[in-house]
This record gives C-alpha cells, structure tokens and sequence, in this order.
C-alpha cells in the first residue's frame, strides 16, 4: 500500500487540478466589452473592423413600435411565450424609384403595419396608410407575422403577400401608387398560423408560386381557443404543428393548393423557409427550419414533386429548435450554405446554430457538412432571425444573429418552469393550461445580438457590443439593404414589442470596392428569383442568389451586394437564370449598381 | 455383487429467476445499453457519437489506469462502462471534451473521494452534477423529452423496475417516486403552478437514469433498507427545496449533498460497531 501513496498523491492533484480548470473554463467571458461612449466605440469599430453600426431611427424618420399579437385569455400563463413573434421587415424598392423601401408587420389587433419610403434624402415616410397596406390587423381576422414582396403578375413592380396567424393576404401592387387586396379567389387559405413564407418558382415557368409554413395547426384561432391542446407535443419529436401550403401560380391571379401531390406533407412547426437550387438542376430546393425538431430539405424533381431528404443529406438527423435559413457564401468559393439558428442558453440548453456548407460537386443529392463549430459562428443564444452580408465591404460575407426571446422582468427567468415542462410526457407539454404562470418573468431576454465578422477562411470573430452600441432588444428578423445608395449595407432589425433598430453602417477610412447586381427576367419570373449570381475577382468567386424572401419573418433588399476589398477590377459577373439561360459580364465598372436584363 | 450406481443430481427445470439471479452482474449494463439503443434507435437521443466515445473511452481508461496505479489491481470495466454511458446521455454539449472530463472526474473521484476504503460519491453522480454546477457556457443536462414513444419508455421502465427488483432495491426506487409525487404536490399547493408540471420532470427520461441507476447504486447506499428509505425520502426532501427555488438540476444536487453524507455516517456505524465487536 506504501508503493501506492505517491501514485494516489498524483491522482489527487490530478483530480484537483482537473477541478479547477472546469472552473476557469466554465467562467470564460463572452467576448463583451465594457460600455463606451458611441463616438469612442465607432472609431475603435472602424479602426479595428472597418465598419460600425449606428442606430438612427430618429434621423430617419422611423417611429414605428411594434406590438405583440392578442391571445385567448385561456393562454394568459404563457401569453409573454406564445405572442413573442410578429416582428418582421422587409426591403422592397415598390415604387421603383430606386431607393429601398421597409415594410414593418405589427400584430396586435387594430395596430397598424408600416410602410416606409425611402425618400431618398436620408428619410422615410409611413405610406402604409395610403396605400392600403396598414389597416391589416382587424380584430377577427388574425395577427400579422410577416410579408414578402414578389411581382407574381410580372408587370414590373413587386406585389406584397401578408401572412398572419389569421387570414393571409395578396396584395397587387398598382404601379407602385397603391395596393389592392386580390386575395378572395385568390386560393390562398382561409385561415393557417404561417410563420414563414417565400416566393420562388418551383417549376420554372415564369411564374412566382408561394410557399407558406404552418407553426400551430390551421383550426386553431388563437384569440378564439376551443381547447388548450394547442402546444407541440414535444420539444425534440413534434409534428403536430401546422401544414405546409405550396400554392403554384396558374397565371391568372389564382393559385392552386399543390402540397398534397407534390408531397409536402410534413406539420412539422415551420418558422423559416428559403428556396435556392442546391444541385445545379435550376428548380429550387425547400429549406425550411422547423421548431421543436428537425430541418426538412425538399429535393424539387425537375418542378413536378419534392422530397423531403433532410436525414439523408446531414441537415435533418439532429432535432433542434429551428428558427431561420439564410443563404451566404462564406468562404468565397462558389458554394453556398445555409444558417439555421437554434437556442443555446447558458447551463441549461447547449443547441448551437448550424451553417451547412453544401460540399462541392455533391450531384444530384446535395450533401451538406455542419461548419459553425469550426467557423465560430454556433452560440449566439436564443437566435432568431439572421443574415449574412459584407459589412465592410472587405470582401467576404459577415454575419447578423438577432438574439433574444423575452425581456420581460429584469433579473427574473421562465427557464426553470420551461424545462419542468418540456422534460415532460406529451400529455403534459400540449396541453398550455399544464403550462405554469410566467408572471411576467423573462426568458433568455436583455441579450445583445451578434454580429460576427468574416475574418476570411471562413473564420468568424466575434464584434457583437464593438461595432454598434449595446441595444438588448428581444431581436426577431434581420434584413440587410443599401438603405442611402451608398454602396454599403445597412441592417435593419424588427424586434418583438419594440421598435425596430435602424442601423445606418459606415465603413472606415479604408477604400473598399464593391459592386450590386439587380436582375429582371423575361423569361425566368420577372424578378428573377432563384438566379444564380457569381462574382469573379483576384482569385475570389463569391455566389449570391436571388430569393423571395429568407430568414425569419424577413427578406433582403432585391440587388445583390458584393464587397470586393480593394481591388482593380472585377474579372467577370456570371448569371444563372432560372430559365437555365446565361450571361457572362466581363470586367463590369467598379462601384455602382448594374441592371442587368435576361435576354 | 455389489452394483455401483453413480448419482447424478436430478436435472432441474429451467428458472428464468435464477438465471437472473446467477447473471446479475450483466444486467445493469445490459439495462443501460438498452435504454442506450432504444432512446437512439427510437428517438436519436446522442445527437452524434463523439460525446459516447468521449465518456465512455475516458472512463474505461481511466478506471483501468487508477485501479492499476492505487489498488494495485485491474477492476472490471463494466461499471467504467456503465459511468460513461449514463455520461453520454445526461450531459449536452456541442463539444467532445466535456464528456471526457466528466467521465474522467467521474471515476477519479471512486479513487479520491473515499472514507475508509469505500468511494462515497455515485461516479456519474459527482462528475455530471459537477459540470452542472459550474452553469457552463458549453455544458447543459438532459432537461428535455426524449419522445413521446410509449413503446419504449414502457421498455425502459418496465427493464428498470425488474433490475432494482433483482437487486434487491426496488424499495428505494419506490420510496423516492412516492415521495416526490407528495411533495410534488405540496409544491403545487405553494408556487401555484400546475399539478402537472410538477409532475412532469417524473416522466422524463433525466429521471428514468436517476431513479433506476442513481439512487439504487449498492456501493454509495447505505447498508440497511430503513436507512435507505430514509435516504431517498431526504433526497426527495432536498430536492423538493432546491425546487422552490427554481434549481433545474435539484434531484443531482439533492442526492450529491445527502448520498454521501448518510454513506459517511453509515460508515462510521458500521466501523464503531465492529470495533465494539472487537472490543
């Protein structure tokens, strides 16, 4: 036993030591800096980063506050968790005058949405009004959730689709001086809680078609229970959320309800979708991020059906919290990938956020690898919506996490009650009155979101709280657009019961180049969507594509925004068109936006 | 003549039950591979396999490095095995390494952590409630459902209540459930919340480990069955407290500060009656 003393004294400090350095490394900070004044954060931000993020709603002109959805007093308990979405933005030039305009959705009943636009001299004005698209959340006919803008007529200006928990809407834009409701006969549901939504022609023939995802099932009127079993059934495995809608343009104002035959038949509870062409087929895929379980990847076969292929291409083997798809190219090779983001609380819930690089030359079958462990860009909390884009132009797509579920009670959390629940039988978690009082507690509230920065090689640091001020808001969707015609991209966040954050971006002293792509098609759909846009230069060869719509409860500006770093020239611009056409654009000029129109 | 007739002993027909009895060793970790198989088969419990090879890999090095190294002997990995794999599945991380750690603190503190010659903690006890503890950034328990499969949860449970029976420790089990369905209860009655959800941590699977493989470990239980019963109905207590105040992982906490205890105090009266023995 003597022989033994120095071998159990080693174990010991072993075993100490091993103590101690769990500590250390469970305390390791989260990258936060200590507040600064703005004017002294922007030039370190600038200095360090080359970009910095400043809010200006004031000056821009944008006083809108968004208002969560009303609920059935049989959902007062959980009435912070259940009414914690509505918030969302999307970019639409609908005037084509050139300058980006912003669609807020509110969602409280008789709040109003707003449209801003873009005035063209650093301010905006709510027009929503006169134009016919702000009175849109009437008492009876449901909540507003989000909007996306596609000319589905193909007459050239951008038609705004609605949807709510409630009845969505399709409105057509008369020649950007107003909106006229064509939704009765349109074929649009009656009634569905859509909590994602996009345009995209899934079959190629000029047309925009819609898809919309279901998040509680279609019966269920949430200002109007008939039974408190509206909840998932679990947090892993649940499929008795809403239907998928895929409803095909038939060209003459009407869409056909195609979901049943063309095989989307998953209720899983969608909360993001994005449609981009994954194996060089030119038909879009379906992406969708689901809660409560798994991502789903529909195949599209040549426009006639889709198949849900998730578990056999990687993304759809590990059941998350799925909350939004967002397309980038981070590494500057051609091959694009998608960000869906989950929850990841500290201690109690470790999911992380997926980037699934589509691996090169994948064929017929995309096949996909999980690179945000390895990119840095996997915990960022409970993520909402996200957008990639080059922030400061040095020529490799940054990222914007919007974080934050409910900021409710400060130093008060709802987590202990949720897991009690969520660790439950099905019996239990369905049903909302099993569901204890939240009284008035938060839920992974007050954080900041994330901004990560490219740092090229597809590495990402972390500039959250360095490059803008601290803002805490419960962040719900992103979306990025050149806001002045600068040259830059500014982000704009929708936040739940909130106002939203207009970040105007200034880049640094640095000369960065840039180059955007705005595309109209002739015989592709006439906005282009699912065009494929390759930028070639000093070795690089970043790809974008055009979509109707992604995120969570988002879409992006129409042109395509390529930072370039400093360079010479731009070797060359490829267009893919949907209609399988291409165009090659030799040495286009530095710095300006070029249309370029399908022949 | 004298015929000499051999006796043989009569064949005896088969008993499921001894069998069982003459095989127990194997069942524990046969009960956990199961659980293991079923929740991944049935529900994809690991997210992955580097976090199983992680902890299972650390705990059977590092059981058969310590037995070597303090006791002089090679220990059975078996139990190492059943450690890592009740690691695998009660600790979440996006990472590999957390589960080798805590596997690694697991069976280091069988050899540490001793009183007279007996470890005091249940080594995935004191490894995962460790890492809980620490609230970090990359570590997180089973808190969640696996599935609302009824097949195999009735699986697991009905493996689980015929393993602790053949070990002689089905009283535990029972003692912990009834009580916390009392307390959960009176929980009820005080924060207001729903029966329900008080109730609901009970059916999970965090539970279904806890109270088939936690609270029935013979090594870290003490020696008579009132005193068991007694510990476990404290444990309940405990964790009824750190409950009210709003602690997710109370039953680790509450068996990691009373196991030992009543282990340490066990000990100390067996020790005192055997010296008086002596005496």
């Amino acid at each position: 036993m003597k022989k033994q003393k120095p071998a159990q004294i080693i174990v010991t400090i072993l075993f100490a030591g091993v103590l101690i350095a769990t500590i250390i490394a469970s305390r390791t900070r989260n990258g936060f800096l200590d507040r600064e004044p703005t004017s002294q954060l922007a030039q370190k931000s600038l200095t360090a980063y080359g970009f910095f993020l400043e809010p200006v709603n004031e000056q821009a002109g944008i006083h809108f506050r968004h208002t969560s959805p009303d609920l059935d007093s049989k959902l007062d308990n959980i009435k912070l968790q259940i009414a914690s979405m509505g918030a969302s933005v999307s970019i639409c030039d609908f005037d084509n005058d050139g300058w980006n305009d912003i669609y807020f959705t509110n969602s409280a009943n008789g709040s109003l949405n707003a449209l801003y636009r873009n005035l063209g001299d650093g301010r905006f004005e709510d027009v929503a009004g006169s134009m016919g698209v702000a009175d849109l959340n009437k008492k009876g006919t449901g909540a507003s959730m989000g909007t996306v803008w596609g000319d589905f007529d193909n007459d050239g200006f951008k038609d705004l689709l609605l949807y709510k928990w409630g009845k969505p809407e399709l409105f057509k834009n008369m020649g950007g001086k107003e909106f006229v409701s064509v939704t009765d006969g349109s074929g649009l549901p009656a009634w569905a809680n859509i909590n994602a939504a996009v345009w995209l022609d899934f079959n190629n023939d000029g047309l925009l078609d819609i898809y919309m995802g279901g998040y509680f099932r279609e019966e269920i009127d949430l200002e109007n229970l008939t039974t408190t079993k509206i909840m998932p059934e679990s947090f892993r495995y649940a499929n008795n959320g809403g239907r998928n809608y895929l409803l095909k343009n038939l060209g003459n104002g009407k869409f056909e309800d195609v979901t049943e035959p063309y095989g989307l038949k998953s209720t899983k509870w969608t909360l993001s979708a994005v449609a981009a062409d994954f194996n060089g087929d030119l038909y879009p895929e379906l992406f969708l991020a689901n809660d409560y379980n798994v991502d789903e990847l529909y195949l599209n076969h040549e426009g006639k059906s889709f198949e849900e292929i998730g578990a056999k291409v990687g993304i759809g083997r590990i059941p998350k919290s799925g909350m939004n798809a967002s397309i980038g190219d981070i590494s500057n090779d051609g091959n694009i990938g998608v960000y869906t983001t989950n929850i990841t609380e500290k201690g109690i819930l470790i999911q992380g956020n997926n980037y699934w690089q589509l691996k090169p030359g994948s064929g017929k079958l995309p096949a996909f690898v999980n690179l945000s462990q390895l990119s840095g860009i996997e915990n960022a909390g409970w993520s909402y919506g996200a957008q990639f884009g080059d922030l400061n132009n040095d020529g490799y797509m940054d990222l914007y996490v919007a974080n934050g579920f409910i900021s409710a009670k400060e130093n008060t959390s709802y987590w202990y009650e949720y897991t009690k629940v969520t660790g439950g039988n099905k019996n239990i978690i369905e049903d909302a009155k099993n569901w204890p009082d939240m009284e008035g507690k938060s839920q992974s509230g007050y954080i900041e979101d994330k901004i990560w920065l490219n740092d090229k090689d597809a590495l990402f640091e972390d500039v959250s709280g360095k490059a803008c001020p601290p803002v805490t808001f419960d962040g719900r969707a992103v979306a990025m657009a050149d806001l002045w015609n600068r040259g830059v991209l500014d982000v704009v966040v929708a936040n739940q019961n909130n106002i939203p954050t207009i970040y105007k971006n200034t880049i640094g002293d640095k000369k960065n180049d840039w180059i955007a792509v705005d595309l109209q098609g002739t015989e592709s759909n006439r906005d282009a969507i699912g065009a494929k846009v390759e930028v070639y230069w000093n070795g690089n060869r970043q790809m974008q594509i055009v979509t109707g719509g992604m995120g969570f409860s988002s879409q992006n500006q129409h042109r395509l925004h390529f930072g370039l770093g400093e360079t010479q020239q731009v070797d060359k611009i490829m267009i893919n068109w949907p209609s399988g056409k291409t165009d090659e654009i030799s040495k286009p000029a530095l710095n300006q936006l070029h249309t370029f129109i399908e022949n | 003549m004298q015929k000499e007739i051999e006796l043989k002993a009569a064949p005896q027909p088969f008993s499921f039950s001894r069998w069982i009895d003459k095989n127990f060793k194997y069942l524990p970790p046969i009960f956990i591979t199961l659980i293991l198989v079923v929740g991944q088969l049935a529900y994809g419990i690991l997210d992955g396999y580097s976090g199983l090879f992680a902890a299972i890999g650390a705990t059977i090095i590092t059981e058969v490095i310590l037995s070597k190294v303090i006791l002089g002997k090679r220990k059975p990995i078996s139990s190492a095995y059943m450690t890592g794999t009740s690691v695998a599945m009660l600790i979440r991380s996006n990472l590999a390494w957390p589960f080798a750690v805590t596997g690694f603190l697991s069976i280091a503190s069988k050899y540490v952590l001793r009183y007279k010659g007996h470890h005091i903690w249940n080594p995935s006890l004191f490894g995962i409630t460790w890492m809980l503890a620490l609230h970090s950034p990359s570590v997180a328990g089973l808190s969640i459902q696996w599935g609302s499969n009824l097949a195999a949860a009735s699986i697991i449970w009905l493996v689980g209540l015929i393993v602790v029976s053949r070990a002689k420790r089905l009283h535990v089990t029972v003692a912990y459930v009834i009580s916390f369905i009392i307390l959960a209860y009176i929980r009820c009655l005080i924060t207001g919340d729903p029966f329900l959800a008080e109730l609901a941590p009970l059916t999970g699977p965090m539970y279904q480990l806890f109270i088939f493989l936690m609270i029935t470990d013979p090594p870290t239980g003490v020696s008579t069955r009132k005193g068991r019963v007694i510990v476990v109905v404290l444990v309940a207590i405990l964790e009824f407290v750190f409950r009210l105040f709003h602690s997710i992982y109370a039953p680790f906490y509450a068996l990691f500060i009373i196991g030992p205890l009543a282990k340490y105090l066990d000990l100390r009266r067996l020790d005192k009656q055997a010296k008086k023995k002596l005496a």
